[in-house]
């Protein structure tokens, strides 16, 4: 057996020959009891063929080593102990044979029995069968016939419920009368209504409950009819309207009557309140608002109030519309739009009427607070209806916004003439003797400076309006048309333009209509500052203005910054030219009037320079003086070496040689005369009333030109006596040596000397020059 | 020689031979050839300096005005001329000295308006009356210095000045020019229409240039009847001598 096991075992392991490997342990196990049974050794040392129960035991081994190592007496001993041994094993096998055959045969008759069983088995197994296929048969037949019964006892008890249900219909009036009643709880008598109603419908064609019907229906009606009464009442806040209307409309009651009714109670309401707000306003006033008092609240306040109370209820009615009549017949079609569009209509006229009291320039912050507001009210409002005038809010805003900046463009115009007349006090202002007023280049810095300070505050209180806080800000009106049209070409450029028309015309307006006219030095004034404006100010301030309001690219288009400059030129040039006719004028008029209220013919032989040629000279180094304090010196011709001392006359034998011509004899005019013309054909022509350069020489070239020219005039329709001749040949010699210098062409100076001097001596009776060493004397002498 | 210059008027005749051209004021200067006949004296003793005579534009030659100091003369020539008797007057007042500096007699409404000019203001006046009828105060801004009526368009006047402008006025408004001309550079001394064609104006000025105007627009014949009119050109500048 032990043997036949450890064959099975290594059978199992499944490779008998290895013995080593992963799986040693495996086929290993089985074999511990066996090795134990064999004998330690058996297993570790190398396999001994002579050990007689071990499993290499090989007889001819065993009994060669048996014969060559045991003694005789040993042999024996070990045969006979053999021998023993080989019977004592085979009784025992004998034994077990026998043991065995009994098991075997026991078992056979066991099996027999149990076949004998079983065939009495399945037989009942088959009865079995056959009586639960009857039970499930007579089962499915029971329940079939519970089945109707069922549901039969089913429909009984709903009956029955119902039947309880019904007899609390009964109590229906009795409740709805109690809560219907005036005071109590309506609410409650319409969700009672509601579930009675169905049911009472359901069974109208039983009398009784018909009566019923008709009494509740009766109880509603007079609900609905106070609820409508309610509904006119005009005390009601809005949620008690909402309420009341929700109630109506459960009562199915027309839902266009309720609607038209809710807005007209809602439109009177709101109604109210813009007439709140239109109190505060004056009343329109067509004969002219000069005496209305100052609006009681700020802007901010109105607009605050404005939109709290109105256009919170707006759009708190907004929102109960729509959650009551969504979706109803008859009261969509843009009912709500129309009526919200004619109130918010009616509140912007209102707030623009407030707007337009905003007459001074206040508060701009406060402005735009209360638009940015407004605004952001209006948002809210125009979310929930889109149609209520999305438009006409942004163009309020853009209307107030823009209507500010004109403000601010006027304020700016009234601010320039204030300077103005601050500057033209300055300039009238009596000076106390031996103490110079504020110069004329200070008065110019102050009006520059001023001017520029307040346009930079009008830019930074307009940029209030594009701040990044502000809601309308990001209108694409305030992104683009704000920036360009209304404050660039609208408040800078018109202003711009505005100060060079305005400089213009103190030269072009006043010397024609009698106005008072412009100081001279205010036209100088100007001259400088449009001359300023068009050679640095401008672009600065253009420059600052795209900084602060960046033009879009696309937007409309710009009045260049060279325009502008060009039109700040031809003030500054009108201006001038107007200064130089003004100054011009009247040195000319005071030598015109000394002309002609002379007597030529008897005056007396001349000892002096008359005092009105020093008069003019004085005058013309003042006006020297005051050019020469804004304008620069500008150039001179060249001048001959000898030009303050050369000899002033036509008669003067002793002229420069070179000069024109070179001589000829004063007792023959009419060669003179004939001369003095071909002389003219070769120089230089002179134009009077030209346009001056911006420089004092050429201003003072323009002034002494005009009073030359007219003294010329005036002296050429005058009859001259011999001493009459000789005086207007001294006071040209002294004009001649003391107004070169302003000149930018000497020549111009001598040449219209020299043509007043031919006149005189054509006009004279008696044509005999000074000798020229006496006019010197003279003018020298003073 | 006098110690005063004292400026007069009187009435000469022109010799046959060159009466075939009308004169509108008396000349004081002889021709060598021919010599003028002195018919009467315009006495101006009481009155001041003559700063202008003018003939009655459309009648016989018996009526003149003339212009001394403030003062307007109207003369009637009686007995062939030979005795110019004082009509009728009339005196400017006002502040400071007046003076005229010149005038014109309208042709127009029988001969019964003149134009004075006196310092920056013109004014009109009604023969008849010798009342002034018109004023423009500040026609130029500096001395006007003459005055020409349109010959065919009654109301207009032309006018020149020390502020080198030429205006033209509609004596029924004369609260602003009709039109304003400043293309001389100096003080513009005369002012005329041509006698038929009234948009042909001629200026003289100091500036030494006398310009004739091509006025289509205000003339009587605005949309340009003649044939001609671009043979002339707008403006000639001719310069002429001075005086």
């Amino acid at each position: 057996m032990a043997e036949m096991e450890a064959a099975a075992g290594s059978g199992a392991g499944g490779s008998p020959e290895d013995g080593t490997g992963s799986t040693g342990s495996g086929w290993r196990r089985p074999h511990g009891p066996l090795q134990r049974y064999y004998g330690p050794s058996a297993a570790e040392a190398a396999p001994d063929p002579a050990d007689i129960n071990g499993p290499h035991f090989d007889p001819e081994v065993f009994l060669t080593k048996v014969r060559s190592e045991c003694p005789l007496g040993q042999l024996l001993a070990r045969e006979a102990a053999l021998g023993r041994e080989i019977r004592a094993l085979d009784s025992d096998m004998q034994t077990l044979l026998y043991e065995n055959y009994n098991k075997f045969i026991s078992a056979t008759d066991t099996i027999r029995k149990m076949k004998v069983d079983f065939r009495r088995m399945e037989a009942e197994m088959d009865d079995l069968a056959a009586n639960m296929a009857a039970i499930s048969t007579s089962s499915a037949r029971v329940s079939a016939a519970l089945q109707d019964r069922h549901r039969r006892g089913a429909q009984l008890a709903g009956t029955g419920g119902s039947w309880g249900g019904l007899g609390s219909l009964v109590e229906v009036p009795g409740r709805l009368r109690r809560w219907a009643a005036p005071g109590a709880e309506p609410a409650r008598a319409l969700r009672c209504h509601a579930r009675a109603r169905a049911v009472l419908r359901h069974y109208r064609h039983l009398p009784s409950f018909r009566a019923i019907e008709d009494e509740s229906h009766a109880i509603m009606a007079e609900l609905a009819q106070r609820l409508r009464a309610r509904l006119r009442d005009e005390t009601l806040d809005p949620k008690e309207l909402t309420e009341c209307v929700e109630m109506l409309l459960q009562l199915e009651e027309p839902p266009e009557e309720l609607c038209e009714e809710f807005l007209s109670h809602a439109g009177a309401r709101l109604e109210a309140e813009l007439a709140a707000l239109e109190a505060e306003l004056p009343t329109a006033d067509p004969s002219g608002a000069a005496a209305t008092p100052p609006p009681a609240s700020d802007i901010l306040d109105f607009v605050d109030r404005g939109s709290s109370a109105f256009v919170g209820s707006l759009c708190l009615l907004a929102a109960s519309y729509r959650s009551l009549f969504e979706g109803r017949p008859g009261a969509g079609d843009g009912r709500l739009e129309a009526f919200a569009a004619t109130l918010t209509t009616r509140y912007f006229e209102l707030l623009e009427r407030r707007l337009a009291l905003e007459r001074g320039l206040g508060d701009t912050s406060l402005l735009v607070r209360a638009l940015d507001r407004f605004h952001r009210r209006l948002r809210a409002l125009l979310e929930l209806l889109p149609a209520a005038g999305a438009e006409a809010g942004a163009a309020l805003v853009a209307r107030a916004a823009r209507e500010r900046v004109d403000r601010y463009l006027r304020a700016l115009q009234t601010f320039f003439l204030g300077c103005l007349g601050d500057v033209r006090q300055a300039l009238a202002a009596p000076r106390p003797p031996g103490k110079e007023g504020p110069g004329l280049p200070d008065l110019l810095a102050t009006l520059a400076s001023s001017i520029l300070g307040q346009l930079k505050a009008v830019l930074a209180y307009v940029q209030l309006f594009t701040a990044r806080d502000v809601a309308f800000a990001s209108l694409p009106y305030f992104k683009g048309e704000f920036c360009v049209a209304a404050v660039r070409e609208g408040l800078v450029v018109a202003f711009v333009r505005w100060l060079c028309r305005t400089a213009r015309g103190f030269a072009d307006g006043p010397a024609e209509r009698g106005a008072p006219a412009a100081p001279p030095a205010l036209l100088l004034l100007l001259a400088r500052l449009c001359l300023d404006y068009e050679a640095t100010t401008i672009s600065y301030i253009l420059t600052l203005t795209d900084e602060q309001f960046p033009p879009q690219d696309t937007g409309p288009a710009v009045t260049p910054g060279p325009a502008l400059c060009a039109e700040a030129r031809g003030a500054a040039q009108r201006l001038l030219d107007h200064y130089v006719q003004v100054q011009g004028a009247a040195v000319a008029q005071m030598l015109r009037k000394s002309v002609e209220t002379r007597d030529w013919l008897g005056t007396v032989e001349p000892r002096n320079v008359r005092a009105v040629m020093k008069r003019v000279v004085e005058d013309i180094t003042a006006i020297d003086v005051q050019v020469g304090q804004l304008f620069e010196e500008g150039v001179r011709r060249a001048q001959s070496s000898d030009s303050s001392r050369r000899a002033f006359s036509v008669y003067s034998s002793s002229r420069a040689p070179g000069r024109y011509a070179p001589s000829y004899t004063p007792s023959a005019p009419m060669d003179t005369h004939l001369l003095s013309n071909i002389q003219k054909l070769f120089s230089e022509r002179i134009d009077i009333f030209s346009p001056v350069e911006f420089n004092k020489v050429s201003v003072l070239t323009g002034i002494i030109k005009i009073s030359l020219k007219t003294l010329l005039e005036c002296v050429r329709l005058r009859t001259l006596g011999r001493f009459g001749l000789q005086q207007v040949q001294v006071d040209g010699h002294y004009l001649q040596l003391y107004l070169w210098r302003f000149a930018a062409d000497e020549r111009v100076v001598q040449g219209l000397l020299d043509e007043v001097a031919a006149s005189a001596a054509h006009r004279c009776l008696d044509p005999v020059p000074m000798e020229h060493s006496v006019v010197e004397l003279i003018c020298e002498r003073g | 020689s006098d110690s005063k210059v004292m400026t007069c008027a009187a009435v000469w005749r022109m010799p046959k031979e060159l009466e075939s051209g009308s004169h509108e004021s008396p000349d004081d200067s002889s021709s060598n050839t021919q010599t003028l006949e002195l018919l009467c004296h315009l006495d101006n003793t009481a009155h001041g300096n003559m700063a202008c005579v003018m003939w009655e534009p459309m009648g016989d030659g018996k009526k003149i005005v003339s212009l001394a100091d403030n003062n307007i003369l109207l003369w009637d020539l009686q007995e062939s001329s030979a005795k110019a008797v004082l009509s009728s007057s009339a005196a400017l007042e006002g502040k400071g000295q007046l003076k005229f500096t010149s005038g014109r007699w309208s042709p127009h409404h029988n001969c019964t308006q003149i134009a004075t000019a006196n310092d920056t203001t013109v004014r009109g006046w009604d023969t008849r009356s010798m009342r002034q009828i018109y004023c423009i105060e500040n026609a130029h801004g500096q001395l006007v210095r003459d005055l020409d009526f349109n010959p065919n368009k009654q109301y207009y006047l032309a006018s020149c000045g020390d502020d080198c402008k030429v205006k033209f006025w509609d004596t029924r408004n004369v609260t602003e020019p009709v039109k304003t001309l400043e293309e001389h550079s100096h003080w513009v001394w005369n002012v005329r229409y041509n006698h038929s064609h009234d948009q042909l104006i001629l200026t003289g000025s100091s500036d030494s240039r006398v310009i004739l105007s091509n006025m289509v627009s205000i003339s009587s014949e605005p949309f340009g009847h003649m044939v001609d009119d671009d043979e002339l050109s707008d403006q000639e500048d001719q310069h002429q001598e001075e005086k």
